[in-house]
C-alpha cells in the first residue's frame, strides 16, 4: 500500500494515513507526553509524508520505517524549542494532564511524567517503542536505526534509571 | 523485568489520552492536501486546485474560519501570534528564493543580510521592530534544520492569514505595530494560483490547533519582544561556547548534552579543613598526576555550564599544565622537589608555599620497550562520535609515539570480551590501524570479563625487564560481571604486584564513572585521563607520552611538617582522595600515586603565620599551651618518599623551607597559584574572599609566560567562559 502510495494513489495513501495515524500519535505522544504537541507533529508529518514516502524501501518493515518519521520529527522539534520552553524535554508540563485527570489518577500520571522526565530523550524514544509498542529489541532497533544490542543497553539504562528513581523517592519518604 | 518496568509499560499503555477524531481529521485532510500537491509536483501537470466547495459543505467558508479563530484567541494569543505569522513569513520568504534558485535542498548561509532582502520588497513597510532580524535568523536557521514543513504550503497559508488580518478592522491600537508589518509580507508572499489550493489544506483546523502550530514561533518571538533580552543573552552564549568548541576540534551538540540527564558520577571529596600547627604540624598526603578533572571541567564550561563542584578536583586541575621545575640530572635521584614561599593572592595575611617536583625525563633513545593491551569498550552507548570515533583516531595518535621494539593487542568488551588484534609488533602499523577500524558499538558491558583477557594477554606479552601496561578506554562503568569496585580493586592490585599496570582513558559525556575510573588506575600504578577532544588526546597520547607509560618513581608520598614557632595554622589545596594519615608515610606497604617520565607535580598550602589576622582558630582556654620554640628561621620541613621502579623499599628525599624566600615567584608559581585559585572558585570555596574569576585572569596572564602550545591561553578562556556560565 506504501509502494502504491508512493506511486501516486491518493485512495491508497488516505488509507495508509488512516491505518497508521493511531500509531503516529502514539508514539509522538510517549516521546513528547503532551497530547496537543502529539497531534500537531503527527499533522505536520501527515503533510510532509507525501515527499517522504520516496524514501521509503519497500524491502522494510513500514510501521517501523514511519516509527523513525516520526521520533526524529520529534528529536527535531524538541531540538527547534531547545532553550525557549520549560517543557523543552518533553513530559514537563504535568500540571496540563493533571489539570484534566480525575484525582485517582493523578498519583499514577505525576509518577509516570517523573519517570518519563527522567529518561533522556534517546533512553525515552526506546521505551515508547519497546514497552509502549511492545516490539522487540530487534524491531526497535530497525526503527531507531540502532543494533540489536544497543536497545537491550538502553533497555538495561532504563531500568537502572527507575531504580535509581525509587531509591530517591524513599530516601525522601 | 522488574516491577518499576511493568509499572512503566503498564502506564504507557494506560495513560494515553485517545487521539481526538477532529485532530485526526484534521491531520488526514492536510496530509492528503498536500500528498495532490505533491503528485502535481511529480507528474508536472496543471490541474486545476481542488474546487473549493468540497470544503464549504459543512457551512464554513474560507473567511469565516479565520473569523472564528480570531474570536477564540484572546488578546495576547493574538499579539503573539501574529508576531509569529511575521517570523515565519520571514522565514519561507527567504526560503523560497533559494528554491527558486535551483532544486538543491536549502543551504541557507544565516549570515545573509536578510533584513535587507526584506526591504527590497517592501521599501515603505518597514516598521521592522529592532529585535526583529534576530527573531528572522533563530526561525531561519530552525526551517533549515527541520524538513518537516513544507515551506511553500507554509508560506501560502501565512500569506492568507496576513490579508485576513489586514482586512479585519477590529485589531486593537495596540497591535498596529504588527498589524503594518504583517501584509507587507501578505505581499511579499508568492501571490500564484497555488496559493489557493494550499490554503484549503488548512481553513479546516480547528482555531486551537492553529494556535498551537504556530506556537514554537510564538514563543520564540516572544522572546525576542519581550523587554528583557535575557532569554536570547543565554542562547547566545551557548552559541559562542559551541562554536569554540569546534575550535578546539570536535563538533559538540551543545544542545542535547545539556538536556540530558546527568548520571556522571564523581567522588566529590569535601575541601581540607585549616589546620591548627600546633596541634597537627604534620601533613601527608600522595601525590596525583591524574588530569581527569581538568577535560570535565573544559567539557562542562565550553557548553556554557560551570561544572559540577564535586567533579573539580583542584590538583588535578593545577597538574594539567607543564611547568618547568628544576630537573634533575640522572635517573639515579628520579626527582629534584623545589619550594617557592610568596603571599597568597586572596588573601593579603597568609602565604602561599608552593611545592614543585619534576620528574627526570627518559631519553627516548633509552627508553625500554612497553608492552599495550587496549582494552577497548565497545558496548552500545560508545557509540556517540565523541566515543568509539574519537577514540580510535586517539589510538591512532598513540601508535605514532611508538617505535619497533614496541608491541600492541587489542582486546574489546561488549556482550562479550574478545580479541580483536593479537600481539602485534608497532612497526606493523597496517594490520593495527585495520583492526582498530573494524571495531564498532553494539552490546551490554561485560567489563571484567574484558579485564581479564587483557591482562592475561598483557602477562603473556611481557618479558623480563619489560614493562606491560593495559590501556582502558571507556564511557562508563562495567554493567556485567562481577563487578563490584572492591572486587575489581583487589584484582587490579594482584595484577600490579605482577608488573602489569593500568591506565584509564575515559571517553564520552552523560554516564561517565569517574569515581570508578579513579580508583582502577590509582590502584593499577596509572594515570586516569579524560578525552574530550582529539587536542586532548595529542596532549595525552603524544606530547605527554612519556609520563603516561614510563614510570620513573613509584609509590611518591609528600610529608610536609610545619614549625608552630612560625606558622600557626595552614591548609593544603586538594590532593583530599590523596590524604594519607602521618604514619603511613614510613610504611612501605602503602601504596601512593607515580610519577611518569618527565612530568610534574605541584602542591600548594596556604599557611597563615604566627601573629597574622588572618588566624581563624582561637587559642584554647583551658589547657595550657606549652611554650613555643624559637624559631629558627625554618618554616616547614620537606620529606619524599618514593621508590624506584620495581624496589620494594623507599627512598627518602629532605629538604628543609626557609621563613624568607629566596627568591620571587617563576611564571610557573604564579601560573599554577591562579589555576588553584580558579579550582577554590569553582568548587564554591569560602577561603578566597572576594577574589574572583576577574582575579584569576589576571594573575593567568602574568603567569601565562611562554605557552607553547597553547594550553595556558586555552586556559585564559575557560576562566572568561567561566564567569558568563550558569
Amino acid at each position: 500500500m506504501a509502494a502504491e502510495a508512493a506511486a501516486g494513489s491518493a485512495e491508497a495513501f488516505r488509507a495508509l494515513l488512516g491505518r497508521h495515524y493511531d500509531l503516529m500519535y502514539r508514539v509522538a505522544f510517549r516521546t513528547l507526553g503532551q497530547q496537543a504537541d502529539a497531534e500537531d507533529l503527527v499533522q505536520e508529518i501527515c503533510t510532509a509524508l507525501p515527499k517522504k514516502l520516496a524514501s521509503f524501501k519497500a524491502n522494510a518493515k513500514f510501521e517501523s520505517w514511519l516509527c523513525r518519521v516520526v521520533i526524529n520529527a520529534g528529536r527535531d522539534l524538541m531540538r527547534k524549542r531547545g532553550a525557549h520552553t520549560r517543557a523543552a524535554n518533553g513530559w514537563g508540563d504535568v500540571e496540563i494532564m493533571q489539570r484534566a485527570a480525575a484525582s485517582e489518577k493523578k498519583e499514577n500520571l505525576s509518577w509516570l511524567s517523573r519517570a518519563m522526565q527522567r529518561l533522556s530523550p534517546d533512553l525515552r524514544e526506546t521505551v515508547a517503542l519497546v514497552l509502549g509498542e511492545e516490539m522487540t529489541h530487534a524491531q526497535a532497533g530497525k526503527a531507531l536505526g540502532l543494533s540489536e544490542g544497543s536497545v537491550s543497553w538502553r533497555m538495561s539504562e532504563v531500568k537502572k534509571e527507575l531504580r535509581l528513581m525509587a531509591q530517591a523517592e524513599e530516601m525522601l519518604e | 523485568m522488574s516491577k518499576d518496568m511493568d509499572k512503566l509499560a503498564a502506564l504507557l499503555h494506560e495513560e494515553v489520552p485517545p487521539p481526538r477524531a477532529e485532530a485526526k481529521m484534521a491531520a488526514l485532510e492536510a496530509g492528503m492536501a498536500a500528498f495532490e500537491k505533491n503528485a502535481e509536483n511529480l507528474q508536472g501537470s496543471a490541474e486545476p486546485a481542488r474546487p473549493i466547495h468540497n470544503r464549504s459543505q459543512n457551512g464554513r467558508g474560507l473567511l469565516e474560519g479565520f473569523r472564528s479563530m480570531f474570536e477564540k484567541l484572546s488578546p495576547r494569543g493574538l499579539m503573539l501570534g501574529s508576531a509569529s505569522f511575521a517570523t515565519i513569513a520571514l522565514a519561507i520568504f527567504v526560503t523560497q528564493n533559494v528554491d527558486l534558485t535551483g532544486p538543491a535542498p536549502f543551504v541557507i548561509d544565516t549570515n545573509e543580510p536578510i533584513q535587507s532582502d526584506f526591504r527590497s520588497n517592501d521599501s515603505d513597510q518597514i516598521a521592522t521592530p529592532r529585535p526583529a532580524p534576530e527573531a528572522v535568523q533563530v526561525e531561519l536557521a530552525e526551517t533549515t534544520a527541520a524538513t518537516l514543513a513544507r515551506p511553500e504550503a507554509r508560506g501560502g497559508d501565512v500569506g492568507q492569514i496576513g490579508k485576513t488580518l489586514a482586512d479585519d478592522a477590529n485589531l486593537s491600537a495596540g497591535n498596529e505595530a504588527e498589524a503594518g508589518y504583517i501584509p507587507s509580507i501578505a505581499s511579499a508572499a508568492p501571490a500564484s494560483d497555488e496559493e489557493f489550493s494550499v490554503a484549503q489544506g488548512t481553513t479546516q483546523l480547528p482555531a486551537a490547533s492553529m494556535e498551537r502550530d504556530l506556537a514554537p514561533a510564538a514563543e520564540m518571538a516572544d522572546a525576542v519582544l519581550a523587554p528583557s533580552p535575557a532569554p536570547v543573552m543565554t542562547g547566545g552564549i551557548r552559541r559562542e561556547a559551541a562554536s569554540i568548541n569546534s575550535l578546539v576540534g570536535r563538533i559538540n551538540d551543545g544542545a542535547s548534552i545539556n538536556q540530558r540527564i546527568n548520571r556522571d558520577r564523581f567522588t566529590g571529596e569535601t575541601v581540607s579543613p585549616v589546620k591548627v600547627a600546633k596541634d597537627e604540624p604534620v601533613s601527608t598526603f600522595s601525590i596525583d598526576v591524574d588530569t581527569a578533572s581538568y577535560s570535565v571541567m573544559r567539557r562542562s564550561l565550553l557548553n556554557g555550564y560551570l561544572p559540577a563542584p564535586e567533579s573539580v578536583r583542584s590538583e588535578e586541575l593545577i597538574n594539567y599544565f607543564d611547568y618547568n621545575y628544576t630537573s634533575p640530572q640522572t635517573g639515579a635521584q628520579p626527582f629534584a622537589p623545589q619550594a617557592t614561599l610568596m603571599p597568597t593572592p586572596w588573601n593579603a595575611n597568609t602565604r602561599l608555599l608552593h611545592i614543585g617536583i619534576q620528574g627526570y625525563e627518559i631519553p627516548l633513545a633509552d627508553r625500554p620497550p612497553v608492552n599495550l593491551v587496549f582494552l577497548i569498550d565497545t558496548s552500545g552507548s560508545m557509540g556517540a562520535s565523541d566515543k568509539l570515533p574519537l577514540l580510535i583516531q586517539s589510538f591512532r595518535l598513540l601508535l605514532g609515539t611508538l617505535n619497533d621494539n614496541d608491541s600492541v593487542a587489542i582486546v574489546t568488551y561488549a556482550g562479550a570480551a574478545g580479541m580483536a588484534l593479537k600481539p602485534t609488533p608497532a612497526s606493523d602499523s597496517y594490520t593495527i590501524l585495520q583492526s582498530l577500524t573494524r571495531l564498532s558499538a553494539g552490546g551490554s558491558t561485560a567489563g571484567q570479563a574484558g579485564l581479564e583477557q587483557a591482562y592475561a594477554l598483557a602477562e603473556s606479552m611481557r618479558e623480563d625487564g619489560e614493562t606491560s601496561r593495559v590501556i582502558l578506554a571507556t564511557d562508563g562503568d562495567f554493567n556485567v560481571g562481577m563487578s563490584s569496585t572492591e572486587a575489581m580493586q583487589a584484582y587490579i592490585e594482584e595484577k600490579r604486584e605482577s608488573g602489569v599496570y593500568l591506565s584509564i582513558l575515559g571517553f564520552g559525556q552523560g554516564n561517565y564513572n569517574d569515581a570508578l575510573m579513579q580508583t582502577l588506575a590509582q590502584h593499577g600504578n596509572g594515570t586516569a585521563a579524560y578525552i574530550d577532544t582529539l587536542a586532548e588526546a595529542q596532549k595525552v597520547l603524544v606530547d605527554q607520552i612519556g609520563g603516561a607509560l614510563f614510570t620513573i618513581a613509584q609509590d611518591v608520598k609528600i610529608q610536609v611538617e610545619f614549625n608552630p614557632a612560625a606558622v600557626a595554622e595552614y591548609r593544603l589545596i586538594g590532593y583530599e582522595t590523596r590524604a594519607l594519615a602521618r604514619e603511613d608515610f614510613n610504611n612501605d606497604a602503602v601504596d601512593a600515586g607515580d610519577i611518569g617520565a618527565g612530568t610534574q607535580v605541584t602542591a600548594l598550602y596556604e599557611i597563615t603565620p604566627v601573629g597574622s589576622p588572618a588566624i581563624s582558630v582561637d587559642p584554647l582556654r583551658y589547657s595550657v599551651a606549652a611554650p613555643l620554640p624559637e624559631s629558627n628561621g625554618e618554616l616547614a620541613f620537606l620529606k619524599l618518599r618514593y621508590k624506584l621502579p620495581g624496589e620494594s623499599t623507599s627512598n627518602l628525599i629532605t629538604t628543609p623551607v626557609q621563613e624568607t624566600p629566596a627568591q620571587g615567584p617563576s611564571d610557573d608559581v604564579l601560573f599554577s597559584t591562579a589555576v588553584a585559585g580558579f579550582a577554590q572558585l569553582l568548587r564554591g570555596d569560602i577561603r578566597l574572599g572576594d577574589w574572583d574569576f576577574d582575579d584569576v585572569l589576571r594573575l593567568a596572564q602574568q603567569g601565562k609566560g611562554d605557552d607553547p602550545f597553547g594550553y595556558r591561553a586555552e586556559f585564559i578562556r575557560l576562566v572568561r567562559l567561566a564567569k558568563t556560565a550558569q
